[in-house]
C-alpha cells in the first residue's frame, strides 16, 4: 500500500529486524521499575483515603513511628508551602493537605526496612476524617447544586451561573452553523456518554529515590518521561532541577498515564527524612486503579446537518468532561478532534472541564479523541442509516485533504485520510457477508500528533559502529526504529547501531514518549545529529585527500570523491575513518536540540464485525480491521503493533471497562478481575493495513502512529452493534446488561 | 505465620487441632495465597496438604466410581480422558477456573472450601451426586458436596476438618452433564451466573434430572422444582421455556459490581436452558 511521493529507495527502513531490547524483555532480564535495588534501601508504603471526600482533621503517627524498622514518615507537613497554580494541584494530588478529594488519595507515606513493616506502620497511622458530600458522575457534578469538590476551582473562562465544579470553559468555531443547519436535508442530534477508562499498563508505578539534605538526589523510575519527573518533583519539593538526576527503567506500558508524578516525590521526601537512604515504592494494582490517572468520563451533545446526497453542512458539539478533583480533562483536545476528519462549512464547539471526586485524569492515548469519535462518528452512522448511504462513501465525500483548513484552525499539509478510506473500502473485510445477529460498523478517527522538545546525541565508536543517545523511553519499539533510521542515514548495518536511553544529566530537556512522538521527533533529531557527524567525516577525509570538503560526498557507509573533478581517490569506509579519529582531530560526535515541528497528522479508519447474543447481550468481536496512515512505516511490525494495541484498548473501553463506584463514592472494582480489560481470547486477530502517505516535514516521511488507533473502536463497535440489533447504544461501555436492556426496551443506555 | 508440610492426613489434622490462631489448609493456594497477599486473610498457620502420599491421584474404585485426591489440579482432571468422557460437565466446570497457570494448581476441594457462591466446579459436583471424605479428630465420614456450602465464604466444615478426597458415583449409560456460566469476557472472570445440569434418559425420555444454580444466591441453589419439569420429557415443546422461567424464578441474586439482580435473573434462565440442552445431547450420545 505504498503511496510514496518521496519515492526514495531504502535499504533498512521498512524492514523488520528484531528489536534490540526484545531478547532481554522476553527472557525476563530487562530491568523494570521494581527491579532496582540499592544497599541500605528502605521500602515505602502509602496510606490512602478511604473516603471520596473528607476533611483531614488530624493525623497521628506516633504509634507507627515506634514500630521497629520504621525510618521515616511523611505527610503534607514535609512539603513546601507557598506553592500555587498548577504546581499546587500536582502537590495536592501527590499528598493531601486539608482535604482528601477521592478514594485512594495519598494521605501519608512510610519508609521502613521491609515492605511488611511499612504496610504494618500504615495501618497504625490514625487519621481523623470529617466525611464531606461527594460527586462522581459528570452530569451530576455540573448541576449548580452539586456538592462542591474544591472551592474556587473555576478559572476566568467560566461563565456566570455555572456549577462551582466547572474548572474551565472553552468555545470556538468557524462559519455560520445556523445557516448550515438550514441548508441541510437532515439535521440529527444525540446525547452520548462514555465512562472513564484506565490505561491498564501491565507494570504498576515503581521508583527508587535518594535525596540528600543538600537537595542533591537521584531517582530510578518507570516513566514515559524522566525530564517531566525531574521537573515536577523539583517543583513540588522546591529543589533545583539540575541537582536531581533521573534514570528511566524499562517500561511495561504507559499510554499517557506515566507522564506525571504520583509516588516519586513521596519517595524523595522519605529518603531525605531518613537521612538520605534510598527508598523504593512499588504500587499495587489496587493503588494504580484507585489513585492513578484514568482518562475522563464524558457526557456529550452532538448535532449534525447533512444534505440528502451526503455532504455535511454544519456541526455543533457540547462536551462535558470530568477529569477528577483537579480538572484537566482533555476536553479541548476532544473538541479539536470532533470534526477534524471532515471539511465542513460551519462547526461550533463548546466544552466544560468539570471536577468530581475521582482520581486526577492523566493523559491516555489520543486524550479526548476517542470520546469525540464516539459521539460524532456514531451520529454520522445514524445519519447514514437514515439516508441509506454507504458509511465509507459519506466519509470520502467529506474527507479533509491537503490544503483544507481544519475544523479547529490549522491548515492541513499532505494527509492521508482519503487513501485510508479507500484502503478500507477495497479490503475484503468490508464485503464478507454476515449472518444472523451480526453487524458491521465503520468509523474514522484522528490524532494531531506532537513533536515537542527533543535533544539527542550521536557518536562514532572507534570501530565504526554508532552510539545513539536519546531521551525518549522505548515503549513500542522506538529503539529499533531509531536504529533503522540511523543505519539508513549512515549506510551501515542495523546491528552496528546501539540506541541508548539516557538519564537526565546526559542530554538537554526531552519531553516524554507521548503524543506519538518518539520515532518522529527523536528520529528526526538523530537524523540531524548523524548528518553533523557525516559532514565532519567528509571534512576529515577532504583534509586527507587535500581537496575541498564540498568535493567529498557520503554514500552508503563510505566517503567518496563527489565526481571525477574531485580527484581519483578510493572510497574510505566509516570503519577506517573511525579508527583514525585520534589522529584526525579527536572524537566524532553530533547532537541536535529542537522543538520539533511538522508532525504530520494521522487518520485511521476501522471496520468492526460483531455478533450479539440476543438472549444475554454479550458481544463477540468477529473481525476487526485497522487502516491508518503511518506516513512511512520505519519498522512495519511495530507500526502494526501500535495499530493493534490502540484498537484493543478502544475495544475494551467500548465493551466492558468501567469504573464501578458505590453510593459512598468509593471504587468497587480496583482489580483487573473486575476492571475488565479484554483478554487475548476475547479478540480476533486485528487485521491491519499500513497506508503510507509520507509526512513532507520528516526526513523519512514519518507520522506518529501511536494514538489514533484508540479512537475509532468506540464508534465502530457501537455502529456494528446497531447494525446487528437495530438498537443504538449511546452510552459506553456496552456491557451485556446494557445491551440486553437495549434489545428488550430500546433504551440507548444514557 | 508458620508453614507446615505434613506427610499424612492424620498429621495434618493433628497440627490443625494443636495450633492456635487462624489455621488454614493449603491445596493449590490459588485462593489462600491471593487472600494472604491482599491482606483479607492472614493465617497464623498454613498446612500444605500437597506432600501427603496419594493426594494428587485419581483412582477408579471397585464400584466403578472415581476417587479424586484432594490436591488433584484442574489440569490433571482435564488430562484424564476416561473421567472427562464420563463427567464432561464436572470437568468443564473446573476447567473454567482461571487460566493455564491457575489450572496447574487449583483444585476441586479448594474451590468448594473457599465457599464462593460463584465457584465454578461446585454445581457440577453436586449434580453428579459427589460426596467428600472428611477426616477429623474422631475419624472419617462421608458427606454430600451439596451439604458443604453454607453461605458466602463459609462452609459447614468444623474447625480442623480436612477433606481428603472427592468421590464420584459410577456413571451409567444414557446419562449426561453440562456446566455453563455467563461472564462478559471469555476467561479470567468470576461467574455472573452459572448452572449445572445432570440428566438420565431412557429411550430419549428424561427419567431423572438435577439442576444447580450458581452465583444467584448466598450459596449454590438446588433447583429441584426446575429439574422436575424436565422429567418425563424430551426437552420438546415449550418445556425449555418453562424450565428457563422456573430457574429465573428460583434464583435469588443480589446486585453487585458483577451484575444487577435483574440481569442475573434474566440470564440464569438462558444459561440453564443452554446447559440442559447440552446435557441432553451428551446423555443421548453416551452409551
Ligand atoms: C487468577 C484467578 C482466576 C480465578 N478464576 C476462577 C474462576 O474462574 N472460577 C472459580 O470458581 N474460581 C476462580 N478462582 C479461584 C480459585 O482458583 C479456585 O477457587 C480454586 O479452585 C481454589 O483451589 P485451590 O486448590 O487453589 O485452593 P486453596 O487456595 O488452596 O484453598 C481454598 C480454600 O480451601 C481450603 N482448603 C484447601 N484444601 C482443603 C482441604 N483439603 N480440606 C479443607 N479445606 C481445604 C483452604 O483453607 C481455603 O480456605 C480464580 C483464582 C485466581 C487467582
Amino acid at each position: 500500500m505504498a503511496k510514496d511521493e518521496l519515492a526514495k529507495e531504502f535499504k533498512y527502513i521498512g524492514t523488520r529486524p528484531d528489536r534490540p531490547d526484545g531478547f532481554d524483555k522476553v527472557t525476563g532480564k530487562a530491568k523494570y521499575g521494581a527491579d532496582v535495588a540499592a544497599v541500605g534501601m528502605l521500602h515505602g508504603a502509602v496510606l490512602r483515603s478511604p473516603y471520596a471526600h473528607a476533611r483531614i482533621k488530624s493525623i497521628n503517627f506516633e504509634k507507627a513511628a515506634k514500630l521497629d524498622g520504621v525510618k521515616a514518615i511523611v505527610t503534607r507537613d514535609d512539603f513546601p508551602v507557598g506553592i500555587d497554580g498548577d504546581t499546587l494541584k500536582l502537590l495536592e494530588n501527590t499528598i493531601a493537605g486539608e482535604f482528601a478529594y477521592y478514594d485512594g488519595h495519598a494521605i501519608a507515606a512510610v519508609a521502613a526496612t521491609s515492605v511488611h513493616i511499612a504496610k504494618e506502620a500504615i495501618n497504625e497511622i490514625e487519621v481523623e476524617y470529617e466525611v464531606l458530600p461527594h460527586v462522581i458522575d459528570v452530569d451530576e457534578a455540573i448541576k449548580p447544586e452539586a456538592p462542591v469538590v474544591r472551592e474556587n476551582a473555576g478559572d476566568f473562562s467560566v461563565p456566570e451561573g455555572c456549577s462551582p465544579n466547572v474548572a474551565s470553559y472553552i468555545e470556538f468555531g468557524i462559519g455560520d452553523i445556523n445557516s448550515g443547519f438550514d441548508k441541510a436535508d437532515l439535521v440529527k442530534s444525540g446525547r452520548f456518554k462514555t465512562e472513564a477508562a484506565h490505561q491498564g499498563y501491565i507494570e504498576p508505578h515503581a521508583c527508587m529515590a535518594q535525596l540528600d539534605h543538600d537537595g542533591q538526589g537521584e531517582m530510578w523510575v518507570c516513566t514515559q518521561g524522566h525530564w517531566y519527573i525531574r521537573q515536577m518533583c523539583a517543583s513540588v519539593l522546591g529543589l533545583e532541577a539540575s541537582k536531581l538526576c533521573v534514570t528511566p527503567s524499562e517500561i511495561g506500558g504507559g499510554f499517557g498515564g506515566k507522564t506525571t508524578i504520583f509516588i516519586e516525590p513521596l519517595a524523595l521526601a522519605l529518603s531525605k527524612k531518613s537521612g538520605g537512604r534510598p527508598v523504593k515504592i512499588v504500587m499495587s494494582r489496587a493503588e494504580v486503579l484507585r489513585a492513578t490517572g484514568p482518562t475522563a468520563s464524558a457526557s456529550m451533545d452532538v448535532k449534525i446537518g447533512i444534505t440528502k446526497d451526503g455532504y455535511l453542512t454544519s456541526g455543533l458539539v457540547e462536551f462535558r468532561m470530568q477529569g477528577g478533583a483537579f480538572g484537566g480533562s482533555p476536553v479541548s483536545e476532544a473538541l479539536q478532534c470532533a470534526f477534524a476528519s471532515y471539511n465542513m462549512p460551519a462547526v461550533h464547539h463548546i466544552g466544560y472541564d468539570i471536577l468530581a471526586n475521582r482520581p486526577r485524569a492523566a493523559a491516555y492515548r489520543a486524550p479526548g479523541s476517542p470520546m469525540a469519535a464516539f459521539a460524532v462518528e456514531s451520529l454520522i452512522d445514524e445519519i447514514c442509516t437514515d439516508l441509506n448511504l454507504d458509511p465509507i462513501d459519506v466519509r470520502l465525500k467529506n474527507a479533509v485533504k491537503e490544503g483544507d483548513k481544519s475544523s479547529y484552525g490549522p491548515k492541513f499539509k499532505k494527509i492521508g485520510l482519503i487513501e485510508t478510506l479507500e484502503a478500507t473500502k477495497d479490503h475484503p473485510n468490508y464485503s464478507i457477508s454476515l449472518g444472523d445477529n451480526q453487524g458491521r460498523g465503520v468509523a474514522a478517527g484522528y490524532w494531531m500528533n506532537h513533536g515537542g522538545e527533543t535533544s539527542v546525541s550521536v557518536s562514532l565508536a572507534e570501530d565504526g559502529s554508532v552510539n545513539v543517545t536519546v531521551g525518549t523511553p522505548d515503549i513500542g519499539g522506538s529503539r529499533a526504529s531509531i536504529a533503522l533510521m540511523t543505519a539508513e542515514t549512515y549506510g551501515i548495518p542495523y546491528n552496528s547501531v546501539r540506541v541508548n536511553i539516557a538519564e537526565t544529566g546526559a542530554l538537554g530537556f526531552n519531553e516524554p514518549t507521548h503524543g506519538s512522538r518518539a520515532t518522529l521527533a527523536s528520529g528526526k533529531a538523530v537524523y540531524e545529529a548523524a548528518n553533523q557527524t557525516i559532514s565532519e567525516m567528509c571534512k576529515r577525509v577532504a583534509k586527507k585527500w587535500q581537496i575541498d570538503p564540498d568535493a567529498v560526498l557520503w554514500d552508503n557507509g563510505y566517503a567518496k570523491p563527489a565526481g571525477p573533478n574531485a580527484g581519483d581517490f578510493s572510497p574510505i569506509s566509516i570503519k577506517q575513518i573511525a579508527s583514525e579519529m585520534d589522529q584526525t582531530g579527536g572524537p566524532i560526535a553530533g547532537h541536535h536540540e529542537a522543538s520539533i515541528r511538522g508532525v504530520g497528522h494521522s487518520f485511521g479508519v476501522h471496520i468492526a464485525d460483531v455478533e450479539v447474543d440476543p438472549e444475554t447481550g454479550r458481544i463477540t468481536v468477529l473481525r476487526y480491521l485497522v487502516a491508518q496512515d503511518a506516513g512511512r512505516a520505519i519498522h512495519p511490525s511495530y507500526v502494526e503493533g501500535q495499530f493493534q494495541g490502540g484498537a484493543v484498548q478502544g475495544i475494551g473501553w467500548a465493551l466492558n471497562e468501567e469504573y464501578v463506584y458505590g453510593t459512598d463514592g468509593c471504587l468497587q472494582n480496583a482489580a483487573f478481575l473486575d476492571y475488565r480489560i479484554p483478554v487475548a481470547s476475547d479478540l480476533p486477530n486485528i487485521d491491519t493495513v499500513i497506508v503510507e502517505v509520507p509526512n513532507p516535514d520528516h526526513p523519512f516521511g514519518v507520522r506518529g502512529v501511536g494514538e489514533t488507533g484508540i479512537a475509532p473502536p468506540l464508534p465502530a463497535l457501537a455502529n456494528a452493534v446497531a447494525a446487528a440489533t437495530n438498537v443504538r447504544l449511546r452510552s459506553l461501555p456496552m456491557s451485556p446488561a446494557k445491551v440486553l436492556k437495549a434489545i428488550k426496551t430500546g433504551s440507548d443506555g444514557c | 505465620m508458620q508453614y507446615h508440610s505434613p506427610s499424612s492426613f492424620n498429621e495434618a489434622v493433628a497440627i490443625s487441632n494443636s495450633s492456635s490462631g487462624l489455621v488454614k489448609y493449603l491445596a493449590g493456594g490459588t485462593d489462600v495465597l491471593v487472600q494472604l497477599k491482599i491482606g483479607t486473610k492472614s493465617p497464623d498457620h498454613l498446612i500444605d496438604i500437597k506432600n501427603i502420599p496419594g493426594v494428587r491421584e485419581i483412582s477408579l474404585r471397585d464400584d466403578g466410581g472415581y476417587t479424586i485426591g484432594a490436591a488433584v489440579s484442574g489440569a490433571q482432571l482435564t488430562e484424564h480422558k476416561e473421567l472427562s468422557k464420563k463427567w464432561p460437565g464436572l470437568v468443564e466446570g473446573m476447567e473454567l477456573v482461571g487460566s493455564a497457570q491457575i489450572q496447574s494448581r487449583a483444585t476441586l476441594v479448594g474451590n468448594l472450601c473457599n465457599g464462593s457462591p460463584a465457584a465454578d466446579s461446585v454445581p457440577g459436583m453436586i449434580v453428579a451426586g459427589a460426596s467428600v471424605s472428611i477426616l477429623n479428630s474422631s475419624g472419617t465420614k462421608d458427606v454430600l458436596v451439596e451439604d458443604i456450602p453454607s453461605g458466602p465464604g463459609s462452609t459447614s466444615l468444623e474447625n480442623g476438618e480436612l477433606i481428603t478426597a472427592i468421590n464420584l458415583p459410577k456413571r451409567k449409560d444414557y446419562e449426561g452433564d453440562a456446566y455453563l456460566r455467563f461472564i462478559p469476557r471469555t476467561e479470567m472472570d468470576i461467574a455472573v451466573v452459572g448452572c449445572a445440569v445432570n440428566l438420565s434418559l431412557e429411550n430419549g425420555v428424561i427419567t431423572s434430572a438435577k439442576v444447580v444454580l450458581g452465583a444467584v444466591g448466598p450459596k449454590v441453589i438446588l433447583a429441584h422444582s426446575a429439574a422436575d419439569c424436565l422429567v418425563g420429557t424430551k426437552l420438546d415443546g415449550n418445556i425449555l421455556s418453562r424450565f428457563s422461567a422456573k430457574c429465573s424464578q428460583i434464583a435469588k441474586p443480589i446486585s453487585d459490581k458483577r451484575g444487577s439482580e435483574e440481569f442475573r435473573k434474566d440470564i440464569i434462565g438462558v444459561i440453564a436452558q443452554r446447559a440442559a440442552k447440552k446435557a441432553y445431547d451428551r446423555a443421548l450420545g453416551n452409551n
